[in-house]
């Protein structure tokens, strides 16, 4: 059985993916073979929303992803979101707020509320709930993720 | 091993000709949690993801034709929610938006779980799917299509082109039980349509059985109870929960690791109750 190679394009660079299963997930092939580490892997099962990741604008599990079908798309992952070492106006009110204890579902977290807010500048609380109702979070009880959001909106809006 | 991505249909029929044990990938959201765990390890995968013929839905006279493409997330929309509640709502309870956003109509028909969250819209409303393959189209119901859990009637070969189901005059609901509101398997799950052209009242169970089931017993009974000229029916609560117990002896449950035989039909008969009040106090509206 011969192995495939593709190319996947994620933060704007292209990877070559080699020797590959075509079984394989996107996060898998993100953390395993480009050492992207920012997106985290957990229920394996589109569940905890700890692997969020953009395929071409789109938020989506990267462990619901096969890898291979993902050739020619545009992926982003939390370390595409900003350049190194600044970081966007939603991963400072993530810590600004304390929205982040032990810090597992953040980056697949703050990729949902980036998301939710280019769509929807000004969630209402529902929205809110329901936009991040797939990113689990143990720790914090979500009261100061909720809030880190609304930090947001308000700073945004005052621009 | 192999990949296909191919952009047009005549493509898909090619590649599914080339390779009858080539597995079909849509959304995903199946298929790769059990590739995840181990329970398959694919060989060779034709997906359908850049088919645009599969994309989006549209509307034909009285019947929606919706791609088999289509996600959950457009069928959330308000533009199709106007046109078939039920399905909206149904969409709107499946997985999580990350789940929403890939997973498709054809993927939850194909996949034929007894708890797809818009299979017993689909069974109310009497779709149609309509398979595609080099040899040409066919056009099957859905009790003709699912006969078994996780089990169809798809020919190697086959897509699913689109599923259809008629723009009704009538309201509708949709009611699923589970642990939470969001990322939930359901325990529990109905659908409920009225026709007042066709004057029929059609509801569907889901998840308390091997396929979808239909409370004929509860429809026939219903339809007799509704002066269908004003569009009212008297003494409404006691015939709520009648219409519930009615509903809950068609359900089929088991007892499995998500609940009991006994708590899912009691959950069929709250539902249905609560359904058929729901429908009744909208009988008179113009939706």
């Amino acid at each position: 059985m011969t192995a495939l190679h593709y190319q996947l394009r994620v933060n704007g660079r292209a990877h070559d993916v080699r020797d590959a299963h075509v079984g394989e997930s996107l996060l898998g092939v993100l953390r395993d073979r480009l050492g992207l580490y920012g997106t985290k892997g957990a229920c394996e099962q589109g569940e905890c929303g700890s692997c969020s990741v953009l395929v071409d604008g789109t938020l989506v599990c990267a462990c619901l992803v096969l890898a291979a079908s993902a050739m020619g798309a545009a992926i982003t992952t939390i370390e595409g979101i900003s350049p190194d070492g600044v970081l966007t106006d939603v991963q400072k009110a993530f810590v600004d707020c304390g929205a982040v204890q032990c810090g597992f579902c953040t980056p697949g977290l703050v990729i949902a509320v980036q998301h939710l807010l280019e769509q929807n500048p000004a969630p209402t609380e529902l929205e809110l709930k329901e936009a991040l109702s797939g990113n689990i979070c143990r720790c914090t009880g979500y009261g100061r993720i909720f809030a880190a959001v609304d930090a947001v909106v308000e700073l945004r809006s005052a621009r | 091993m192999s990949i296909t991505i191919p952009k047009t249909l005549a493509d898909v029929y090619a590649a599914l000709d080339d390779d009858a044990d080539a597995q079909i990938l849509a959304g995903g959201t199946d298929f790769m949690v059990e590739v995840n765990f181990g329970h398959r390890r694919p060989t060779s995968v034709v997906a359908l993801g850049a088919v645009r013929e599969l994309r989006g839905w549209r509307r034909d006279g009285d019947t929606l034709v919706i791609g088999g493409g289509c996600t959950y997330r457009e069928l959330q929309e308000p533009a199709f929610a106007t046109l078939v509640p039920a399905l909206a709502v149904a969409a709107r309870t499946v997985g999580s938006p990350q789940i929403r956003n890939v997973g498709t109509i054809g993927g939850n028909v194909a996949t034929a779980s007894p708890a797809g969250d818009t299979l017993p819209v689909l069974a109310a409303l009497d779709a149609t799917i309509t398979l595609g393959s080099s040899r040409g189209v066919r056009h099957v119901t859905l009790p003709e299509f699912i006969v078994g859990p996780k089990r169809t009637t798809r020919i190697a070969g086959e897509v699913i082109v689109d599923v259809r189901v008629p723009v009704l005059d009538g309201p509708q609901e949709y009611l699923k039980i589970g642990t939470r509101n969001a990322m939930v398997i359901a325990v529990a799950d109905l659908a409920l349509v009225v026709d007042r052209r066709g004057r029929t009242v059609r509801c569907a169970l889901g998840s308390v059985g091997p396929t979808v089931l239909r409370a004929t017993e509860a429809e026939t009974w219903a339809r007799e109870q509704i002066d269908w000229s004003s569009g009212s029916i008297a003494a409404a609560d006691a015939l709520c929960a009648e219409f519930g117990q009615l509903a809950a002896t068609s359900a089929r449950p088991i007892d499995d690791h998500r609940s009991t035989a006994a708590y899912r039909r009691r959950g069929v008969e709250v539902l249905a109750a609560r359904a058929f009040r729901r429908v009744l106090a909208r009988m008179g509206d113009g939706r």
